[in-house]
């Protein structure tokens, strides 16, 4: 029987220090909620805005599989194994932490915020070689939802390390979609990135998030002009 | 109140240094940290601690033996595996601990 949790736009925790603004789906630093803990083995999802010419400065991270996904503007990325990189919208940044990694993020231009998610994956593996990559995932074809992440160096997208898909999409008004996940155990987080849509009967708008389990797939129509990533994870954390 | 007593075990001493700088932020917390499996061992054994932060660079092996030493001192001490490297999650894990040992 299908198990589902709505995680409304508004209800996300807000994090203000004035170059930086970040909802955070799920608690981060300093916002602490037991009840916004995770969704499996997703444990971040934050909507980041950095103000033009800002950024966050060089600092550590281990054990964790964080991607980025750029929605407006350009990101900077420099990191501890030599890698200095650009990542736009229509790109997907992966980074597999493992024994640590030291990395900075700014935005490029030095007047227009950049936007981006910020999404952290637990690892099925602890300590692995730290490893970053990152591709251009945008195809512009629209009503198919595009594979941008899968635990196979060989596949689509990004690859990380676990058992999850992301897949994202630009649908027009009217448009329905089905979704098979790709392992029944697991579930899907949904996250609507523009416009509004119904999933399993779950009405949800801008900026919500619909975490849903127990399910073999997913029925999904656009009720506007919509944009939504699906990421399909493990429930259980290893 | 007495400070909660806050091992962090991790080889990397950058990721070492962060992780204790952010927990001294928080006045009621007071780290302590270990390199390794022995270092960690002998402050077990010369301290008492309320939380054993597992970070990076320890063998699988190291982290189980790690978590055994804890569990055979039968001190009520909540081991957690740190994940993330800096302030993303730490405080969220060190929260839950707490509330695990007032249970």
């Amino acid at each position: 029987m299908e198990n589902f949790v709505i995680h409304k736009s508004e209800s996300r925790g807000l994090a203000d220090i004035g170059w930086l603004k970040s909802r955070h789906s799920f608690s981060f630093s300093s916002y602490y909620n037991p009840e916004r803990m995770n969704f499996g083995v997703l444990r971040v999802l934050n909507d980041d805005a950095v103000d033009g010419g800002k950024g966050f400065g060089n600092h550590p991270h281990d054990n964790m599989e964080i991607v980025s996904i750029p929605l407006e503007g350009e990101l900077v990325h420099k990191d501890s194994m030599g890698n200095e990189a650009t990542i736009s919208p229509g790109e997907i940044q992966v980074m597999s932490a493992g024994t640590g990694i030291y990395h900075a993020e700014y935005n490029k231009d030095g007047s227009k915020p950049v936007k981006f998610l910020q999404i952290w994956i637990y690892p099925n593996k602890r300590n692995v070689t730290p490893r970053y990559d990152q591709v251009k995932i945008d195809t512009g074809e629209d009503n198919v939802f595009q594979q941008i992440l899968s635990p196979n160096p060989d596949d689509a997208g990004v690859w990380i390390y676990q058992n999850a898909w992301f897949n994202k999409g630009k649908f027009k008004a009217g448009a329905e979609i089905t979704y098979n996940l790709n392992d029944n155990k697991n579930g899907v987080y949904a996250f609507i990135l523009s416009g509004s849509a119904t999933i399993n009967g779950h009405t949800l708008e801008n900026r919500d998030g619909l975490g849903i389990w127990d399910v073999a797939q997913l029925s999904i129509k656009a009720d506007t002009d919509t944009e939504i990533l699906l990421m399909e994870v493990p429930m259980e954390i290893e | 109140m007495a400070k909660v007593e806050i091992l962090i075990v991790c080889s990397d001493e950058g990721i070492l240094n962060t992780i204790i700088r952010l927990i001294k932020n928080n006045p009621d917390w007071n780290p302590a940290g270990a390199a390794n499996f022995q270092e960690a061992n002998e402050l077990l054994t010369e301290n008492a601690f309320n939380i054993v932060l597992i970070g990076s660079g320890l063998s699988a092996e190291d982290e189980r033996e790690l978590q055994l030493t804890v569990v055979s001192s039968q001190k009520n001490i909540a081991v957690i595996k740190h994940y993330g490297g800096g302030s993303g999650l730490l405080f969220g894990e060190i929260f839950e601990a707490l509330s695990r040992l007032n249970r």
